[in-house]
């Protein structure tokens, strides 16, 4: 009888047996059951291990039961589409958890008067004391870098774009490419070899700010260039065909139309040299103290100042609540970089439709 | 046929253009509004060349000054005593824990974050793909240092449980045995910088998953293949070179995170066959960690270490270049 | 084997836009069918509901039925992808997969269903770009990318690729309109040889390709932007261009609108 059944359903071309929409559900929560009731009798205690051990059910669980109804072809799809998941399920945990953690330890000392006091005159393990100088020296170190970077960055990517052919452009799209990969560190270690050691300069927001512009360039260069090659070449021709010299072409339609990119392209960056902490340490040194001279002494930085509070407190817990507060306010400032940007990019988006 | 009436047809000028002229006329540069412009961007692509080039040399010479002075040998030794007169250092404990757990880190982060590329373009919901893709643009800025303090005060107390789990049924093999001490080892360095880099590798490959031509998926659909099988037909081959370039970043990452290891790890000069035991170091790590009390001469042989990185760095973006050049041709960017 | 379409109140939405209503008609096996109309009528979102790409649209929704071979492809339990296998496409622009050579293309389709021999594969491909008139212009390049080839000989690329998995219907959307007049006419004449094996329904914006290609054809049209379009008549070709049943149709046909 079953034979019939069977051929009876072999018959159509289009029909083939298929799971029920609720099964992945069903096998999640069998899985996640399985897995907890696996970790209570052998007295697991993380909680990585039934969530790791549910995952792995479920995947496993789902490509049996939908190879024996389904097929192996839909099997193979099932378990794409489960594996999909608990990747994202999985990277999700430990991701909301940073988020969460930083905000909920970062409010306990984060005030106004956090925000407008230094350190000057509080020992590492004494509570009290702030951020004052430390976002002061961030600021001014980040703006000299993004005035340094921008303008060649830009106008490097314009090359690329708008003039590249031959070996230099190969050889600056390959370098930019290796400039992107460098490690933080080694910008750092690079401007200390140069303008502390040789040219014997001291340790400044300005060193710093060298570093930072390294790192920085290649960053804007890359959004840029991947912007501008987003605008049609349609639009550069229709330009050109009315007569008007390529520069003004790049300046007047190129760069307005993909203007929205780059600043976001740029934005971005600043937001990632903003939490850069090792050039800082090696370069600007740091310093309890308000330091408003970016060219002369020491200064802080907020993310050195996390790491200082971190390292050197001896695990006190006022110098841990201040590293939180200090990394919420990093992120904060980072953050809201970001929403600008993207405000910005979506207000200067070539207007689409209608 | 009249000469005047040619000349205005003719876009260029009535002289016959010389051949320095026309060379300069391909090149679209006549005009000196033209040449400026040309002159500024072609001279900024010149300067970051420069940047790299004064990086390598500057490097190469502090570095060539510490290691004419090192008494051990600078590949080989287990040792980072550059105090000492004379200094005796080498980077064999860095250049392996830098590669454990980089290894690690690309182990677990390319293939989530793929995976996760994938949920945000073709299996999420479309109302939640917006929001979360938007999440992770903003996870990825979230400053190292700060993934540094997340990992040392939150990560390495919950990775007990793991660890024990590892010990008990993969002790065996050596590599997760584990002797109880605080977690804080390259395997714990690596699940970090896996968490770290995941936000920028999908976000890269969820750009470039997103730009597969509808065409070509539909493609794909029309001759019978499932979701799955369209991804594998059409989206992942389309999408390798920039899965590649996400990864490129991503181990860029890894390989030179400096503050995020300096908080985790418990460093020390060695290195341990198991992953779980604290100890080993990284390049970075140690540059951060040795340089608040490092003479003149400490300093030049982190720098060369520095530029040990830095070459490591260059091979692992050249390979990866090479990767994407030579699948070009079949990359349909232009197609 | 060649299979029948029969079409009854098929109204299909994007959204809440409706953007086809209550088309009923019938697709003749082995014949050539063009939809033809004004732009923005409908035929190639009714052509889409025929092997439910439609629904790939997101927001793409579909009322009616659909029978193939008196079989509902919109009907409970029934696969997408299984429906698809049995109607093929091929599109607007040449789509051929540009990371895979010309071969793999054309095996693209076989390689889903499990495991093909070298030499059967080489067989079928072989086969499908005879079929597709194209095996002499690309039997010495095989191994070279899709995408190197012009567009006409993408577009057969892709027909090719159509039918090595022996559908039984094929749907072409305007498949010509990215071609050139002497590409054009090597599709069109493959069409003709094509209707020998297949049900094949075509759009086509191009009057005189659906007169010289197809056996019947289909006028769409739509009362006002924004408004569903309709199937206003179908007949065989000769009559429908020579003295159609409804006065539109006759006012499109001879230019007077669209």
């Amino acid at each position: 009888m079953s034979t019939a059944a069977v051929t009876g359903k072999r018959r159509s071309t289009l029909r083939g047996a298929s799971l029920p929409k609720w099964s992945p559900w069903a096998i999640g929560v069998g899985s996640i059951a399985v897995g907890l009731g696996i970790s209570l009798a052998a007295g697991l205690d993380s909680s990585i291990q039934w969530a790791l051990m549910a995952a792995v059910l479920f995947v496993l669980g789902t490509y049996v039961i939908a190879a024996r109804v389904e097929g192996r072809r839909q099997a193979k799809d099932r378990v794409a589409t489960s594996l999909v998941w608990v990747c994202f399920l999985l990277a999700v945990i430990p991701l909301a958890s940073l988020v969460w953690e930083t905000l909920k330890r970062g409010v306990k000392v984060f005030d106004v008067y956090f925000l407008t006091h230094s350190m000057g005159v509080v020992a590492d393990t004494e509570t009290g004391g702030g951020i004052y100088h430390a976002i002061l020296g961030t600021l001014e170190q980040v703006g000299i870098a993004t005035v340094i970077a921008v303008p060649i960055g830009v106008m490097t990517a314009v090359y690329l774009v708008e003039y590249g052919r031959g070996k230099l452009a190969r050889a600056v799209t390959f370098f930019v490419d290796v400039m992107t990969g460098i490690p933080s560190i080694v910008a750092g270690l690079f401007v200390l070899s140069f303008w502390i050691l040789i040219l014997k300069m001291g340790y400044s927001g300005f060193a710093g700010s060298l570093a930072l512009a390294i790192l920085m360039m290649p960053v804007v260069v890359r959004s840029t260039e991947e912007m501008l090659k987003l605008v049609p070449n349609e639009l550069r021709e229709a330009s050109l065909a009315l007569g008007v010299p390529k520069w003004r072409t790049i300046l007047k339609v190129v760069l307005p139309t993909s203007i929205g990119g780059i600043t976001t392209g740029v934005m971005l960056a600043v937001a990632r040299i903003t939490g850069e902490t090792a050039p800082v340490l090696l370069l600007v040194w740091g310093t309890n103290f308000i330091n408003s001279d970016p060219f002369k002494d020491p200064q802080a930085s907020l993310p050195l100042y996390i790491y200082q509070q971190y390292a050197n407190s001896a695990g006190s817990g006022a110098a841990y609540d201040r590293a939180w507060a200090a990394a919420l306010a990093l992120i904060a400032f980072v953050m809201i970089l970001n929403l600008v940007a993207r405000g910005i990019a979506r207000w200067k988006a070539p207007k689409t439709g209608r | 046929m009249d000469i005047t009436i040619q000349n205005t047809d003719a876009p260029p000028p009535a002289h016959r253009p010389s051949a320095a002229e026309q060379k300069r006329a391909g090149r679209g540069a006549t005009r000196p509004g033209d040449r400026i412009f040309l002159g500024l961007s072609r001279g900024s692509g010149i300067f970051l060349l420069v940047i790299m080039a004064a990086i390598a040399v500057f490097l190469t010479y502090r570095a060539s000054l510490a290691i004419s002075k090192d008494h051990g040998n600078f590949l080989t030794t287990f040792e980072w005593n550059t105090n000492l007169t004379p200094p005796v250092f080498g980077i064999a404990v860095l250049a392996f824990g830098t590669v454990v757990s980089s290894i690690i880190a690309m182990a677990i982060a390319v293939p989530v974050a793929v995976g996760i590329a994938l949920f945000l373009t073709h299996y999420s919901p479309r109302r939640l793909a917006g929001p979360i893709a938007y999440v992770i643009d903003l996870l990825a800025a979230v400053p190292s240092i700060v993934y540094g303090l997340w990992g040392a005060l939150v990560l390495v107390p919950h990775m007990d449980g793991l660890f024990g789990w590892l010990n008990d049924y993969l002790g065996w093999t050596g590599i997760f045995s584990w002797q109880g001490g605080a977690p804080r080892s390259l395997l714990t360095v690596g699940i970090l910088l896996a968490i770290m880099i995941l936000p920028i590798i999908t976000n890269v490959s969820r750009e470039v998953f997103r730009q597969v031509p509808q065409m070509h998926e539909e493609a794909a659909l029309a001759l019978g293949a499932t979701r799955w099988e369209v991804i594998r037909m059409a989206v992942l081959p389309f999408g390798r070179s920039g899965v590649i370039s996400a990864s490129m970043l991503g181990l860029g990452r890894a390989l030179g995170e400096t503050m995020a290891v300096a908080t985790v790890l418990s460093p020390t000069f060695d290195i341990q066959t198991s992953l779980l035991d604290p100890g080993g170091g990284t390049f970075a790590q140690n540059i951060a960690s040795k340089f608040g009390e490092a003479t003149d001469q400490g300093r030049d042989a982190l720098i060369a270490s520095g530029l040990v990185l830095f070459v490591i760095t260059l091979l692992v973006n050249g390979a990866a270049r090479v990767i994407i050049a030579r699948r070009k041709e079949y990359s349909g960017a232009n197609a | 084997m060649a299979k029948r379409i029969d079409v009854s109140g098929l109204t299909a939405y994007y959204g809440s836009h409706k953007a086809i209503e209550d088309i009923s008609m019938s697709v003749e096996p082995r014949s050539v069918t063009a939809f033809i109309g004004p732009s923005g009528c409908g035929k190639s979102t009714f052509l889409r509901t025929l092997n439910r790409m439609h629904e790939v649209t997101s927001g793409g929704r579909v009322e009616g039925k659909v029978l193939l071979d008196n079989e509902d492809l919109y009907g409970a339990g029934v696969d997408p992808v299984a429906v698809r296998r049995e109607v093929g496409m091929v599109f607007q622009r040449p789509n051929p997969f540009p990371t895979m050579s010309i071969f793999d293309n054309v095996a693209a389709g076989l390689r889903l269903n499990g495991n093909y021999k070298k030499s059967e594969l080489n067989d079928v491909v072989e086969r499908s770009l005879r079929g597709a008139n194209l095996w002499n212009e690309v039997k010495d390049r095989l191994n070279k990318p899709g995408s190197g080839l012009s567009g006409g000989q993408q577009q057969r690329l892709c027909i090719a690729r159509a039918i090595a998995v022996e559908p039984k219907v094929l749907l072409m959307d305007e498949p010509c309109s990215a071609l050139d007049p002497i590409s054009t006419l090597a599709i069109e004449d493959l069409i003709g040889e094509l209707k020998e094996r297949f049900t094949i329904v075509i759009v086509t914006h191009n009057m005189q390709q659906a007169a010289r290609v197809s056996d019947r054809t289909a006028f769409f049209n739509l009362a006002a932007v924004g408004q569903p379009g309709r199937l206003i008549e179908i007949d065989e070709t000769e009559r429908i261009f020579s003295n159609p049943s409804v006065q539109a149709t006759e006012d499109y046909i001879s230019g007077r609108f669209g």
